[in-house]
């Protein structure tokens, strides 16, 4: 059917047909996921990265729900209103095919204007929550208030944590094939293979590895940093509720890597406290045996049989082979 | 189930320790780590290996145990030591008393920079049991190079205790000494390959 003037002028609006039920769909769509889905999107609320992380989530999907309905809405509206009905001739061509010019300026400005606005909201998202739980490198681009502070005591043996002091816990993460072990400077720095939390505390995860590369995924805590060797990757989160989660690693790095994974706890910060004094008490005489406390560690230098020695036999070692960039408090 | 599928990929299948005593009753595991298992596709690999409810030595590293049960764990340790990688795994938890014994002696910790070191670890993430398996002297004349190891060979015996869930579960185990000698940070090789210094317990309830 060709389209002529007068034919155009008795057709519907259909723009305006295609956009009322478009906006009905997005609304009603926007609507039931943002009350219905929303709450429960991983990684759900249980510390400060997380319930912003899903926050975020959920706006770019109430962004983008309109644009897969829009996409939808205009196909089905399109194969309704001009299909070929059985019998007819397909038109090839003509005014049908002709581009229309403001469609396509709406879509390149409407387009434009939501991937811009993704990325600024995501770059605001990203400073505004100390990095998102992301691992910034070992000289973090955003710290919360009191990291460094504590950071630093930890490196100079003088960390401490209690119950209301509103400090920083520093816990390191340490990858190795194939568990990772967490060390608590605040507590003598001792290590262990649980990860406990105080609730209501912001944690600085410093993350490292004694071999290969790891990733440190604490899912329900939305923290994740990979795990390299000889590098301290720093995370940030803050705890809220108190709960169980669990630690993977999430980069594949051998034969036990889908072993390689953990459950940690949020504890309130009195039941925090206990355990962790208790457990210094209890791992005491393995920790003076420990390595001082460092950023990283060169496993090579500890000598391990069958340890990969890059320079045949490096003995003995100094404090950088020893310790890594860092030198350790003592 | 899952060992059932298991079971073609681990050499020596799985042994199965679920009717070696009375129901209830604890189950003795007896293990030993030899330096090289000196036989087979892969000779010079240092490996685990088994005694069957039969006291067969079976080259096997998937062990099926009952729930709920004690288990009396010995390990025949012929192979040498040297520090820890990380000192964390010299300490012995998730057993009976956090405790071991080593040759009579009972210990907690064991200072991997000291003595003959540690040659490899018997640890199971998933129960939270790690020992430390003290090894023997490097300077020894009579260190063993081929599995199964005779009592005259010098070796050190480790035993601890430990009670399997009252559930049943696949839970992994493996040695955290990188021994594996040569390989990229000690971890390729035998640490790598299904049946030498890593597998499972399949317990069953």
């Amino acid at each position: 059917m060709t389209m002529t003037p007068e034919t155009l002028k008795n057709e519907p609006r259909h723009l305006r047909r295609m956009t009322i039920i478009w906006v009905v769909l997005a609304v009603a769509a926007d609507l039931l996921f943002w009350f219905l889905v929303g709450p429960h999107v991983p990684p759900g609320r249980m510390t400060t990265t997380a319930k912003n992380n899903q926050e975020a989530f959920n706006i770019l999907l109430v962004i983008a729900i309109p644009v897969l309905i829009g996409v939808w809405v205009y196909l089905g509206y399109s194969i309704k209103a001009w299909g070929i009905k059985r019998n007819d001739v397909e038109s090839v061509g003509g005014d049908e095919a002709r581009s229309n010019h403001n469609a396509q300026v709406s879509w390149i400005v409407i387009t434009s204007v939501v991937v811009l606005f993704l990325a600024g909201f995501g770059s605001v998202e990203l400073w505004s929550d100390n990095g998102s739980g992301g691992g910034e490198g070992p000289n973090p681009v955003w710290s919360p208030p009191g990291a460094i502070v504590a950071e630093t005591a930890a490196l100079k043996g003088t960390s401490t944590w209690a119950p209301g002091s509103n400090k920083v816990l520093v816990v390191q993460v340490i990858g190795q094939q194939w568990k990772f072990s967490y060390r608590y400077p605040a507590f003598g720095g001792m290590e262990t293979t649980r990860l406990i939390l105080p609730a209501n505390t912001t944690i600085a995860f410093n993350v490292t590895s004694l071999d290969v590369i790891h990733s440190f995924w604490a899912y329900q805590l939305s923290v994740k940093a990979d795990a390299n060797p000889q590098l301290n990757n720093v995370a940030y989160t803050k705890t809220g509720q108190q709960g169980d989660f669990v630690v993977r690693c999430s980069e594949l790095c051998g034969i036990w890597h889908g072993s390689m994974y953990n459950y940690g706890k949020v504890l309130s910060q009195s039941g925090f406290m206990q355990w962790a004094t208790q457990t210094e008490a209890h791992n005491a005489a393995n920790t003076k045996l420990l390595p001082p406390f460092a950023w990283t560690y060169v496993p090579d230098a500890n000598g391990a049989s069958g340890g990969f020695y890059p320079d045949g036999n490096v003995t003995p070692y100094t404090n950088s082979q020893l310790y890594g960039a860092k030198t350790p408090a003592s | 189930m899952f060992a059932f599928y298991l079971t073609p990929g681990i050499p020596g299948g799985v042994v199965d320790f679920t009717h070696s005593q009375s129901p209830g009753q604890p189950v003795d595991l007896t293990v030993q780590t030899v330096g090289s298992i000196g036989y087979g596709a892969h000779p010079t690999y240092v490996t685990y290996m088994v005694k069957d409810p039969s006291g067969r030595w079976l080259h096997s590293t998937a062990w099926k145990l009952p729930a709920n049960t004690v288990i009396h764990m010995t390990v025949l340790q012929y192979d040498s030591g040297s520090p820890l990688r990380n000192q964390q795994w010299g300490q012995v938890s998730g057993v009976t008393g956090n405790e071991a014994s080593l040759n009579g002696s009972s210990f907690g910790v064991y200072d991997s920079n000291s003595g003959n070191g540690v040659g490899h670890t018997f640890t199971v993430p998933g129960l939270g049991i790690s020992v430390p398996l003290v090894g023997v002297p490097s300077s020894a004349t009579n260190i063993c190079g081929v599995a199964p190891c005779a009592p005259s060979y010098v070796h050190n015996t480790i035993t601890f205790s430990f009670k399997t869930p009252k559930t049943a579960g696949n839970f992994s185990w493996q040695c955290f000494v990188p021994c594996a000698l040569g390989w990229l940070y000690g971890n390729g090789g035998p640490m790598s390959t299904q049946g030498y210094m890593g597998g499972y317990l399949d317990v069953v309830a």
